[in-house]
């Protein structure tokens, strides 16, 4: 026993640090298991006590151990903390959500679920929610694309063209960040609305046509409308776009750009082959920034968009908080979340997760 | 870069600038009516529609007791949740940045997940668990939940600053006698502390903002987003624009600070 647990432990790395990974990783499900109920009762109790034991041990090991044992174990007594709380507070609730969606209520009006494999949450959410899922990715993904349309020539022209007012071109890009997101759906919603000064201005030039021709307005108006929604996403997301892309084309070396240009390269050619692919790391690291959040917003669809034009997120917030179907509202969260992690998973597989900051 | 001398490259050089310019109107269009509206003198219980200027807002901004009351607790909850989130975060930045031990892969996933997690998904999960072990919800769930998403944030921002840190500094320390503890305090914290503040810094704003994964955890606390959503279809007074524009005044005079330490930093040649 005491050699296959050595064995393993050599898996994980070598000696001190092995067991102290493999402390540290036993720790976290444990404790993500008693958060989620998953053990109960004794067993949780001596789960805990093994929590516990895992932190004495280590707080043991660093008190009295070797000066080479300390430094070998420090880095687990820096995570240790964060990870655990991470544990009990990200997994544990992941877990239970996982539960109640497969739970059903006793009647209309309980509160209490019990748990009973109830897949039925599962096709209910697919068969009632399908546009709200359907939605949430179209419009997702139409304001992702946005961003980067809008996103990358400002990042372009700051990396390229800000000279010495590139920290005060970032920071103006930043500041919209500084008020609540709620109060400039607001201001959208003001700007925007019928009387409003947009669509008045639109009117006075009577250029109505063309912003219907283009699907942004629709009888006249853009408050309520899909596009009002996408472009309240848009907006929000745009600065979690401009910044990873600037950052990818300010490592650009400008030489590379003239060495293009003396091999008889077009502007275009130079842009393309050179530009182009260095900044895409800050592209992917954009599309995920904004695509995620996006996905899962509820607050511009609630403060520009109409009952058509509702969001997964507008559901799922409605069925958890208003209608107290907790079951269906978890079964409805943990599709949202299956899809985007499978979508984060292959992402990170190819792109890698070290762009993310 | 060598500079287009043809009359289509200047004219699409001043095209993508004018892009660019266009691009940050649009980014400051609602700021300018969030700043605007706070100077005016609204008919009715709602600030939406332009009457007359007045500085009336800006001398009483605390008038309306139970917004004053939720933005309040919104400082209070971004201290606490900050302040314990740098701390963590931190600890795994660093534990994490020395070296690339076997078994991280899922320690970063871990770390990562959070981030990559739509925020309607964290906030209900959270408040399954806390139904689930029947915790009445209000402040201390809310502040447990902002130090989850706050936690990840400082650890991945804190551990892309110190990944081009020279660790042999910590090395040169210990061969001219310095323990571990003086070798952290005076050599590796004074280089990282830039890092932390700033990951602290954006992570105060991101709870302070905080709406969809506070509204699953507040039982019946009111923060600031939580008032303005409740109340607006009741009334929207222009105290919640004044408050708003001194928070985007204070947050825009302390990233000017930041940006000309840096700048005078830089000058100085470190």
């Amino acid at each position: 026993m005491l050699g296959r647990l050595r064995r393993h432990s050599r898996l994980l790395g070598s000696g001190v640090e092995g067991v102290g990974l493999a402390a540290l990783l036993l720790a976290g499900v444990l404790l993500a298991a008693v958060g989620a109920r998953w053990i109960t009762g004794p067993f949780a109790v001596a789960a805990l006590v093994v929590v516990l034991a895992s932190v004495v041990g280590l707080v043991t090991a660093a008190v009295v151990g070797s000066p080479d044992t300390r430094r070998r174990l420090a880095p687990f007594g820096l995570l240790k903390p964060g990870m655990l709380w991470l544990a009990l507070f990200y997994l544990a609730p992941v877990i239970t959500l996982l539960r109640l969606s497969l739970s059903t209520l006793p009647s209309r009006f309980a509160v209490e679920a019990d748990f009973s494999w109830a897949f039925g949450n599962y096709t209910r959410a697919f068969s009632d929610f399908g546009p709200q899922f359907g939605r949430a990715f179209l419009y997702a993904g139409v304001a992702t694309v946005l961003t980067i349309a809008i996103g990358f020539p400002l990042a372009y022209v700051i990396a390229f063209r800000g000279g010495r007012f590139k920290p005060l071109l970032l920071g103006l890009v930043v500041v919209p960040f500084f008020t609540s997101y709620l109060i400039r759906a607001i201001a959208w919603r003001s700007l925007l609305a019928d009387t409003g000064q947009i669509v008045q201005l639109i009117d006075a030039v009577r250029l109505t046509w063309l912003f219907e021709g283009a699907g942004i307005m629709t009888n006249g108006r853009i408050l309520n409308t899909p596009a009002a929604v996408i472009g309240g996403l848009t907006y929000n997301f745009l600065p979690f776009m401009v910044l990873p892309i600037y950052v990818s084309l300010e490592k650009i070396d400008v030489r590379l750009v003239d060495a293009a240009r003396d091999l008889y390269s077009g502007a275009g050619g130079a842009f393309a082959k050179v530009v182009l692919p260095l900044s895409l790391p800050g592209v992917f690291a954009g599309t995920l920034l904004t695509f995620i959040p996006a996905s899962g917003d509820f607050v511009n669809a609630l403060y520009l968009g109409s009952p058509n034009t509702t969001m997964i997120g507008n559901s799922i917030q409605d069925q958890f908080l208003v209608q107290n179907n907790l079951p269906l509202a978890s079964a409805m969260s943990f599709v949202l979340m299956a899809i985007i992690t499978v979508f984060v998973i292959v992402y990170s597989r190819f792109f890698g997760t070290e762009d993310l900051t | 870069m060598s500079m287009p001398t043809s009359r289509a490259g200047v004219v699409g050089r001043w095209s993508l600038n004018l892009f660019a310019v266009i691009a940050m109107v649009y980014l400051f269009a609602p700021i300018i009516w969030i700043v605007v509206f706070s100077f005016n003198e609204p008919a009715g219980r709602f600030n939406l529609v332009w009457q007359r200027f007045t500085l009336d807002n800006w001398r009483s901004p605390f008038s309306n007791a139970n917004l004053t009351d939720a933005f309040l607790n919104s400082v209070r909850i971004a201290a606490i949740s900050t302040s314990v989130a740098t701390v963590l975060g931190s600890m795994i930045a660093l534990g994490l940045a020395r070296r690339r031990f076997r078994g991280s892969g899922p320690l970063n996933f871990l770390l990562v997940l959070p981030i990559t997690t739509p925020e309607v998904v964290l906030g209900s999960s959270l408040a399954a668990l806390f139904l689930d072990w029947d915790i009445s919800r209000g402040f201390t769930t809310v502040v447990i939940a902002h130090i989850m998403f706050q936690v990840s944030f400082v650890a991945l921002t804190v551990r892309a600053r110190v990944r081009g840190f020279d660790w042999t500094l910590e090395q040169a320390a210990a061969d001219l006698g310095a323990n571990s503890w003086t070798t952290f305090r005076r050599v590796t914290f004074p280089l990282i502390l830039p890092g932390i503040l700033a990951a602290a810094l954006l992570s105060f704003a991101l709870s302070i903002d905080d709406f969809i994964i506070t509204l699953f955890n507040r039982g019946t606390l009111n923060t600031f987003p939580i008032y303005i959503d409740g109340s607006f279809k009741v009334r929207f007074p222009a105290q919640v624009n004044v408050l708003a524009s001194a928070v985007l005044l204070v947050s825009v005079m302390a990233m000017a600070m930041g940006v000309w330490l840096g700048t005078r930093r830089r000058a100085q040649g470190r």
